[in-house]
């Protein structure tokens, strides 16, 4: 149980700015998953033509996990897959060729279907821009929805999330990193830098 | 990956590796509506052919389509080549214009090199096969068919299997490619052919040579059967073509010494009959359809690698001009 913290020393109450700071642990993820599962049902009216489609890294075991939920809770499996979107980068001349990264579009494909990417962090929007590319060449789907873990602002383009896990007001010079089980060794959310 | 690609032994490990694991994401592209990326958008591939192609120069041709480049083709017939201009003023014209890559096949060996190392060009260098040299996207081609063929029963790599190339060593620059390029990836290679088709110096490669095909056969975990390049000969490298069949030619009777898994390989064009028989070329373990669609996909990787990214290299440090 918690600690008395009416009786804080004074420096205990402000969190160190320099350090990094978890702000999700992995009870926290879970729930925003599961409530993000349940908003993506509420929304489309149940699981019928949703189809999961990660960014990756992060995003493919996201959008499993997501999966996972909506199998659990409408009782039938829902399609979900990956969306590579390195060559549809707007700074892939930048820098040096990037690996690419699997795409997986599931059986059935995109065409008349609600796709929904998942991926962990939205910020400037220009990956997700890359992916509305990358779907394009893919597919025709009926409508495409976006779900994010962690929202952190700074967007520099006019894309907005349609299900957030948690949003999270950072400034430029920190770093929002998401750790998952299965790529990394725990699940946490944790904010590098000093805020300024 | 470097500038350029010029020799297959130029590439380390972790090079092959990325060049087999990219091609691999590209090859599934072949499945989709739209088979076509935009990573390079705006650049120039120019294939140079110096001679004849069919395979190799359509190939580069659909990868660079493939990945939204514009593609210039120049061939040697129906050029102002045929009117005596040299490689130097070619270069320079193709420089003058712009272009980001040249595709380059000539038929002697080294040219590549030349046009990499000249400054007459800042685009990057592609061998696309030189002479009797080298011709490295073949061999990862080759590789990559392997790759997927062997890797997913030998934990996802090519270490230890053994490959046997079979035939004319000598005048082929796929072999060469083929044995450094497998050697990197931890593969044993052993070059069966009469001793008059074993080139000089051989001893020095990463190899293993026999002259004896049915004593190698059914240790082998890939077969590469070679064409015999009559075009390159002017002696008496074999008595008939009927003996060199019969000692070095794969047909049914061969084939059945093979293990269960061995795929049988050739770089094409094949002589149906000579290197290789219609049965066995048309068998379930033969791949030779197979490399032709890797091909694109190889392909694609390598310019991707050299020419998707940031400029290589800006201002060409390899000596423009002293």
């Amino acid at each position: 149980m918690p600690a008395p913290a009416t009786t804080a020393s004074p420096s205990s109450g402000v969190p160190d700015s320099r350090a990094d700071r978890t702000v999700l642990d992995a009870d926290d993820i879970s729930r925003a998953l599961s409530r993000i599962s349940h908003e993506i049902l509420e929304r489309n009216k149940g699981a019928d033509g949703v189809v999961l489609l990660g960014i990756p890294s992060r995003g493919v075991p996201l959008a499993e996990r997501i999966a996972t939920r909506i199998a659990a809770v409408e009782g039938s499996s829902v399609p979900h897959g990956s969306l590579d979107v390195t060559m549809y980068r707007d700074d892939l001349r930048l820098k040096p060729a990037r690996t690419l990264l699997p795409t997986q579009i599931p059986d059935g494909g995109i065409d008349d279907k609600v796709v929904v990417l998942v991926d962990d962090v939205l910020f400037s929007g220009r990956t997700i821009r890359a992916a509305l590319d990358a779907l394009n060449d893919v597919g025709r789907p009926r409508a495409v929805q976006l779900a994010v873990l962690v929202d952190r602002g700074h967007r520099e383009l006019p894309i907005r999330a349609d299900f957030v896990g948690k949003n999270l007001p950072t400034s430029l010079v920190q770093r929002v990193r998401v750790h998952l089980t299965g790529v990394d060794d725990e699940d946490a959310v944790i904010i590098e830098g000093a805020a300024s | 990956m470097k500038k350029h690609l010029l020799s297959a032994g130029d590439l380390s490990r972790e090079d092959a590796e990325l060049v087999l694991h990219t091609a691999e994401e590209l090859r599934s592209l072949a499945d989709r509506p739209i088979k076509k990326l935009p990573a390079l958008r705006g650049r120039t591939v120019v294939n140079l052919f110096f001679e004849d192609s069919t395979r190799t120069r359509i190939s580069f041709e659909a990868a660079a389509k493939r990945l939204s480049a514009d593609v210039i083709n120049f061939s040697a017939k129906g050029s102002s080549l045929s009117k005596g201009e040299s490689l130097k003023d070619t270069a320079l014209t193709l420089e003058a214009m712009g272009c980001d890559a040249v595709v380059i096949r000539h038929g002697a060996s080294g040219a590549p090199h030349r046009l990499a190392n000249s400054g007459w060009v800042r685009a990057s260098v592609v061998n696309a096969g030189d002479g009797t040299h080298e011709h490295p996207t073949q061999a990862l081609l080759d590789a990559f068919t392997m790759w997927r063929h062997l890797g997913p029963r030998n934990g996802g790599t090519l270490d230890g299997q053994r490959i046997a190339i079979v035939g004319d060593v000598l005048h082929s620059r796929v072999a060469r490619s083929n044995a450094l390029l497998l050697h990197t990836l931890g593969a044993e290679v052993t070059l069966v052919a009469p001793p008059t088709l074993l080139p000089v110096g051989v001893d020095s490669w990463p190899v293993e040579t026999s002259y004896d095909l049915d004593g190698v056969l059914p240790k082998a975990d890939a077969v590469m059967m070679l064409r015999v390049q009559r075009e390159r000969m002017n002696g008496g490298f074999f008595p008939t073509a009927r003996e060199y069949s019969r000692r070095y030619g794969l047909d049914g009777r061969r084939m059945a010494t093979l293990q269960e898994h061995t795929i049988v390989m050739h770089p094409g064009p094949m002589v149906r009959g000579m290197e290789i028989t219609a049965d066995v070329a048309d068998s379930d373990r033969s791949v030779i359809v197979e490399q032709v669609t890797n091909g694109v996909a190889v392909r694609m990787a390598v310019l991707y690698l050299l020419l998707g990214g940031s400029e290589p290299a800006v201002g060409n440090p390899d000596g423009a001009d002293a």
